[in-house]
């Protein structure tokens, strides 16, 4: 399954053979609620490591979502943008937002683990 | 991922200084987040979710806990007219158990609060926003003559019960309800105690808000879960609900530099209220109706999926500003994003087309009638 990563922002990241997956954690899509829309980014585009790549919207109020390392976006889930329920069903799986291919070498020094992911919730 | 929500709950810190109303144990025990509003920790949501209590109101019926909400006796001989002096509405001649909206103007016509005015035996019963309930207090205690005794009443709760079953499952514990139309109101016993009950709500379906004594509020709350049709709906849905209603938020949709006309509640106006203009910013109301206003309050339905909350600013083709967005959101029922918006009325009307600034974007818009869901109040027997 690769290598999983978390953001400060409450975004996971799995890397496989430099590609990276991106969605939000289960603790995000609990927090912000019911979604009911995603914004995804162009395909092609290349992003830097911290741009705000997507819009996830709930009931409440509208959310940043970050990329979490640089890269070309190569795939987007078209399903997330048409149902956005799906991420609030399945954040760590099915509700994915975006995959990046990656530069060689990807600085990952800003992302977490799981075990410091965890200890940042429990702050 | 940023934004406000997720800020607000991974960094405010439980705060101790929020009232809390007599059904704080209940909301716990259902799985409620709790969020700070008006001073009041409150059930933003249950487990159910925004979506699901929304779509539950609208279906069957929804128990709200509005204990926030401010809650005001007027006694003393001529309340009624002296209130007048106060507020637009036709006081004078409202009848024993009926209920009016109406709103506290300044000078300036701005709407100082909203609130609903019922007269009971020997006094006349307001029911006002919460943020606004101290000012109100005030507004009241300065403003009305000495021989009238402005009561608060901290030790009372009230409960929204809204829905298409809403009257079958009231009728159960206070039968008399069961006569009532939109707008009455009935004073009645509930397990032994006073309890104030309107046919009124804020959710545009036909339903009941109930004062009653905080004691047995949690009790006769469960006895109202007790009913199949009955679910908890915390404040978020109530927020959508009254959005799709085209009812007003004050501090949003309204406030104290919009006057009644511009915020399209001239109905609430009669006309010999207008005639005598004898009430605090009636000059401004009469200029108003008069001299028409710049901006009105109309809805908006934008074309795609994305919201348009409020602030956002309305734009012509040529990206002129129109207006902007007082309260935008997505719509359960429609499942469609929603707003209401103040637009130079000179410009643009129900029909046309506008464009929503949303991160960048002109994104495509229809102005039209409000509310967005007909309202289902019970007029008729």
């Amino acid at each position: 399954m690769g290598q999983l990563l978390f953001t400060r922002d409450h975004e996971w990241v799995r890397l496989e053979g430099g590609v990276a997956t991106v969605g939000i954690t289960h603790h995000a899509a609990e927090a912000l609620g019911d979604l009911v829309f995603v914004e995804l980014p162009d395909l092609g585009r290349p992003v830097m490591a911290g741009e705000t790549v997507a819009v996830v919207e709930s009931v409440k109020a509208a959310s940043d979502v970050y990329a979490p390392l640089s890269g070309t976006v190569i795939e987007v889930n078209q399903a997330l943008a048409d149902d956005p329920a799906l991420g609030n069903r399945d954040p760590g799986g099915e509700g994915w937002f975006y995959k990046l291919a990656l530069e060689t070498d990807p600085d990952l020094s800003g992302l977490l683990d799981i075990h410091e992911y965890r200890a940042l919730l429990e702050e | 991922m940023r934004g406000s929500v997720l800020e607000q709950e991974l960094l405010s810190a439980p705060s101790d200084a929020l009232k809390t109303t007599p059904l704080d144990a209940l909301h716990r025990e259902q799985g409620a987040r709790m969020v700070p509003f008006a001073g009041w920790s409150m059930p933003v949501q249950y487990k159910a979710g925004i979506i699901a209590e929304h779509l539950h109101c609208r279906a069957r019926a929804g128990l709200f806990d509005v204990s926030h909400m401010g809650q005001i006796s007027l006694r003393g001989q001529g309340a009624d007219r002296e209130l007048e002096a106060l507020v637009p509405a036709d006081i004078a001649r409202l009848p024993r158990g009926r209920q009016r909206y109406t709103q506290f103007l300044n000078q300036a016509g701005g709407i100082i609060d909203d609130l609903m005015v019922s007269r009971l035996a020997g006094r006349l019963f307001l029911v006002v926003n919460a943020a606004n309930a101290t000012r109100d207090l005030d507004h009241l205690r300065i403003f009305l003559p000495p021989q009238i005794e402005v009561i608060a009443h901290p030790e009372r709760a009230l409960l929204a019960l809204q829905g298409p079953r809403a009257g079958s499952v009231l009728a159960r514990f206070v039968p008399a309800t069961s006569a009532m139309r939109f707008m009455d109101v009935i004073e009645d016993r509930i397990m032994g105690e006073d309890a104030v009950i309107s046919r009124s709500g804020y959710t545009g379906e036909d339903g009941f808000e109930i004062s009653l004594p905080a004691g047995i509020a949690e009790k006769f709350a469960r006895a109202l879960l007790e009913c199949p049709e009955v679910a908890l709906v915390g404040l978020g849905a109530r927020d959508t609900l009254r959005l799709e209603a085209g009812l007003c938020l004050h501090g949003q949709d309204i406030g104290p530099k919009i006057n009644p006309i511009a915020a399209g509640l001239g109905w609430s106006i009669p006309r010999r209220r207008r005639m005598m203009g004898d009430f605090t910013g009636a000059d401004a109301v009469r200029a108003a109706l008069r001299d028409g206003v710049s901006h009105k309050r109309v809805g908006i339905r934008p074309e795609g999926r994305a919201v348009a909350r409020a602030h956002t600013a309305i734009v012509d083709q040529n990206g002129d500003v129109l207006g902007e967005v007082c309260s935008g959101g997505f719509s359960p029922t429609l499942n469609a994003p929603i707003a209401m918006g103040y637009v130079r009325f000179d410009r643009v009307g129900v029909g046309s087309q506008i464009f929503l600034q949303v991160r960048g974007q002109n994104l495509p818009a229809q102005i039209v009638d409000l509310p967005f869901v007909a309202q289902q109040y019970r007029k008729e027997d």
